[in-house]
């Protein structure tokens, strides 16, 4: 699979229904755990004003930002209420293991071996 | 396999059915089949006037074009006039040997305009004389238009709105018109005799020539229209005749088929026919109760239930009439009715006033503290606000006389919205501008919260939605829906708040994620939650079940977010009364955390902002001050002047009150932030008559209570909700109506526009009269909320969860 798997640690470093950010790499990701218990990822900052979306009311699939009520849909990333003053979000795959880790899906740089 | 609906009648109420049920979903249960008499996609008939008059083009008054049907797999026969209907066989035949089978059928023919019988209409040949018309199509509008460029003096039989409106077209052409009506006074439906006589003289001075009383007999001319001949022998010399004397419904189809028919088809609050449960009628053809509608509105109400109905998503929706109100132009003239245009017994508060040379006349008829019925013509500033108490039912604040003049305590009314440029900016917190918001219109978007939802304007402090509406108004006229979710309490729970609390208590709901999934299906909305949490907690109170991820950060971490994420904090000081200690400490902390910005806040506290969420709890703890809840829908600060310790000035002692106050309401939630002030004396130096709740001492040791007061993005000064001699008073009527206003205000709903919604002399009979014998069990719930307050800083010791204040909470490198 052209995929990397990185783990994160428990879940339960996230309250339900919350986000949290770690930092992969050098890129700041955010993780939300849905309080029907599953896990999604995106990158960490509204790109409207910056805002923290971990810091964001989530439900369902979507989160809103905390600054200025903008909302994405968390599976594609896309912004819900752009009306052209928002980008989208990146979105990474996640799940969380039999275990309970935080997995996390990151696409292969380009140029890196496969194993 | 997929039930048939056919549809007969492709305008105004058989398309709008088909796009409610498509809106419900219902095209994976059904396909659609749809009759038109006409030749085109459906339009709004309402515009023909304009497009009469050269305002609109005909291509723009299209509200479905032919493509949309297709993209919608909405099978179209147009031009077939379906002439029977097989109930045996659930058929449906139509010119040119059309059969169409179906599961339910929905009636929409509309109607036809009645044609008195005048000698003379028809020439040798058997068909109208050249020159007369009907105006009820936009072929008979291009008729009209082409007769128009030939002539020079045109006559308008019918004084009714149609009628007028087509006079306004004909004038616009260029024509010299005139109306001939047989009433004694113009829209007889419409207006009362005081406010005809006052149209016809307007639209006297725009150069129509009104004709009243006169019964028309005859059409002269051999081989087309010359003149009108009358009963009382005299004549009129005209080149065209444009016929507009009132409307028929188109009920052949359905009598011929054995259902019950009086002026229409009858329907009974199923919009279903007595005599046969798979057919239906809406629209103008209809009658329901007794009564036929000629409205767009009524008829959207009749759609919106049968859809429900028959998608599945309400299928015991019921239609119980509409109470009938409308907006209209007439000739350019504002023109607003609602409900009955007389009043009908002794109790009846009538309240009129005339302004003839103006054009204005203004009447409103109150029975009960309820609006039955007002006319509002030349002038429709006060419009929204009647409509709003009309269509509601909601009581008259005030005296009667009072509404038919913009408020002049409260904001003043701006211009219209509608008549600003397009480039003017509306929205003030989102730059949006008049044109945006057209260009939503345009693009489909028919209720305020769509409009809203598009172009984000209204979504900053709200303040501009009434001037969003205008232009919405402006721009869909009589398309303009009321979104019911605007009802609601909140968005994602389709509930208004009486029943919402209903249900919350019917079935024990004490946290929101079992909200959504009782009474949402399950269906988590982020915006819903925070409103959720508030109400709960003031239902519930210590029983309430806290999900913190239902809260808003600031809730979840006691602080108030920031542009950059940091977060500001506030610390209590009670009543803004501080002391050296206390301000040692907060100079102490701001060294400590290099604390970017401190700043004396509005509420007369100190704010220190740029504090980073991991360093909060330290930060608190440093402090020693327990949290000032400058971050919550709730119970801010009590702003105080001096008093009477120091001021020359003061006769109350507002320090110690507004630190009472303070002690006792400090954490209240409430469904949006509650400022408050206390005044020594009428100087008013805290500003105690602009705050939510506000306490003035004034001569004699007596305190005014003042609820309603606003300096924000409006500014309108409280009213006195009643004058008491002791502190205690002033309390306890301050609570009374804190817990009143957080049962039964709407979220974010501020207290200056609760108090003008319920009227003020309604919260005085209800809280100081005690007119229903609450007042002893909101005392005791307000208490319980006060006893139930712990200062949420405590969590700084222990917070509720190991990350409560850490966003980033891990890091792994990539290779």
């Amino acid at each position: 699979m052209n995929a990397e798997t990185v783990v994160l640690g428990s879940v339960e470093q996230i309250p339900l229904g919350e986000g949290r950010t770690f930092v992969v790499g050098d890129e700041p990701v955010t993780v939300f755990r849905t309080r029907d218990g599953r896990l999604f990822a995106s990158s960490a900052t509204c790109p409207h004003g910056k805002g923290p979306l971990a810091d964001g009311l989530i439900g369902g699939t979507k989160v809103v930002c905390p600054l200025h009520g903008f909302a994405f849909d968390l599976g594609s990333g896309r912004c819900l209420n752009a009306n052209g003053n928002c980008g989208d979000l990146r979105t990474f795959a996640a799940c969380a293991s039999p275990e309970g880790e935080i997995r996390l899906e990151l696409p292969r740089q380009q140029g890196s071996a496969a194993a | 396999m997929k039930k048939r609906l056919v549809v007969i009648g492709n305008g105004m109420a058989g398309a709008r059915l088909v796009e409610d049920m498509l809106s419900r979903g219902a095209s994976e249960r059904f396909e659609f089949v749809v009759f038109g008499n006409e030749p085109y996609g459906n339009y709004n008939r309402i515009l023909l006037s304009s497009v009469l008059a050269g305002s609109h083009d005909p291509k723009d008054i299209f509200i479905n074009s032919l493509a949309w049907y297709e993209q919608n797999g909405i099978k179209l026969h147009l031009g077939a006039g379906v002439t029977r209907i097989d109930r045996e066989a659930r058929k449906v035949y139509a010119a040119g040997d059309l059969v169409e089978g179906y599961d339910h059928l929905v009636i929409a023919t509309g109607s036809t305009p009645f044609v008195p019988p005048l000698a003379g209409l028809k020439g040798a040949n058997g068909t109208w004389k050249p020159g007369a018309f009907v105006f009820r199509t936009l072929d008979d509008c291009d008729a009209i238009t082409a007769y128009g460029r030939g002539a020079k003096k045109a006559a308008v039989l019918g004084g009714g709105l149609l009628g007028l409106e087509a006079a306004r077209g004909l004038l616009n052409q260029g024509l010299e018109v005139h109306v001939v009506h047989l009433m004694p006074h113009l829209m007889e439906v419409q207006l009362d005799p005081a406010a005809g006589s006052i149209l016809g003289r307007t639209l006297q001075g725009m150069g129509v020539r009104v004709h009243l009383e006169k019964s028309t007999t005859g059409v002269l001319g051999d081989d087309r229209v010359t003149g009108l001949a009358f009963k009382d022998g005299s004549t009129l010399d005209c080149d065209m005749l444009v016929i507009s004397a009132g409307i028929r419904p188109n009920v052949a189809l359905g009598g011929e088929a054995g259902l019950t028919v009086g002026r229409g088809i009858v329907v009974g609050d199923d919009i279903t026919s007595p005599d046969d449960p798979r057919i239906h009628a809406v629209g103008e053809c209809a009658e329901h109760r007794g009564k036929v509608y000629g409205l767009v509105a009524p008829l959207w109400e009749q759609t919106r239930v049968l859809a429900d109905r028959l998608s599945g998503k309400n299928p015991d929706a019921v239609y119980q009439g509409s109470s009938v109100s409308t907006k209209l132009k007439v000739m350019g003239v504002e023109l607003s009715v609602m409900g009955a245009k007389e009043g009908t017994n002794e109790a009846d508060e009538v309240a009129t006033y005339a302004d003839p040379a103006r054009g204005v006349y203004k009447k409103l008829i109150v029975r009960d503290g309820l609006v039955q019925g007002a006319i509002l013509l030349g002038d429709a500033s006060v419009a929204p606000s009647l409509l709003q108490l009309f269509d509601r039912a909601t009581r008259v604040p005030g005296a009667p006389a009072d509404l038919l003049f913009p408020s002049s305590g409260g904001a003043p009314e701006s211009a219209s919205a509608a008549d600003l440029p397009a480039d003017a900016q509306v929205c003030n917190c989102n730059g949006v501008s008049k044109g945006r918001i057209l260009e939503a219109v345009k693009g489909g978007c028919r209720s305020l919260k769509a409009v809203c939802d598009a172009t984000r304007a209204g979504t900053g402090c709200g303040s501009c939605k009434p001037q969003v509406q205008q232009v919405l108004e402006a721009a869909a006229g009589d398309l303009v829906v009321d979104d019911p979710a605007a009802h609601y309490y909140v968005s994602g729970v389709p509930l208004t708040k009486p029943q919402l609390m209903a249900a919350v208590r019917e079935k024990g709901l004490r946290s929101v994620s079992s909200v959504f999934r009782e009474l949402a299906g399950g269906k988590e909305d982020p915006g819903s939650k925070a409103g959720l949490a508030s109400l709960l907690k003031t239902i519930w109170g210590k029983d309430y079940v806290d999900e913190r991820d239902a809260r808003f950060i600031n809730d979840r971490v006691h602080a108030n977010i920031q542009r950059d994420g940091t977060f500001s904090v506030v610390p209590r000081i009670y009543g803004g009364v501080t002391s050296a200690d206390q301000l040692r400490r907060i100079a102490d902390v701001a060294d400590k955390y290099q604390v970017p910005m401190v700043k004396i806040t509005g509420g007369q506290r100190i704010d220190l902002l740029g504090i980073s969420k991991e360093n909060l709890p330290e930060v608190w703890k440093d402090l020693g001050m327990p949290s000032g809840h400058a971050y919550s829908k709730a119970f801010r600060t009590c702003k105080t002047c001096v008093g009477t310790d120091f001021c020359r000035y003061g006769v109350g002692d507002s320090t110690a009150l507004g630190i009472a106050i303070e002690k006792r309401f400090q954490g209240i939630e409430s469904p949006a932030k509650m400022k408050l002030a206390a005044n020594g004396c009428p100087r008013n130096c805290a500003e105690a008559t602009t705050k939510d709740l506000g306490a003035v001492a004034i001569e004699g040791g007596r305190w005014e209570v003042y609820i309603g007061g606003a300096a924000g993005s409006r500014v309108r000064k409280g009213d006195i909700l009643c004058v008491v001699d002791t502190q205690d008073e002033v309390l306890k009527h301050m609570g009374r109506f804190m817990q009143y206003y957080r049962e039964e205000a709407r979220y974010l709903e501020r207290t200056y526009d609760f108090v003008e919604r319920v009227g003020i002399d309604f919260l005085r009979r209800k809280l100081v009269d005690d007119c229903d014998g609450i007042a002893d069990r909101l005392d005791a719930a307000i208490q319980t909320a006060v006893d139930a307050y712990n200062d949420p800083w405590k969590e700084a010791e222990v917070p509720v969860h190991p990350s409560q204040f850490r966003t980033l909470v891990g890091a792994v490198a990539v290779e």
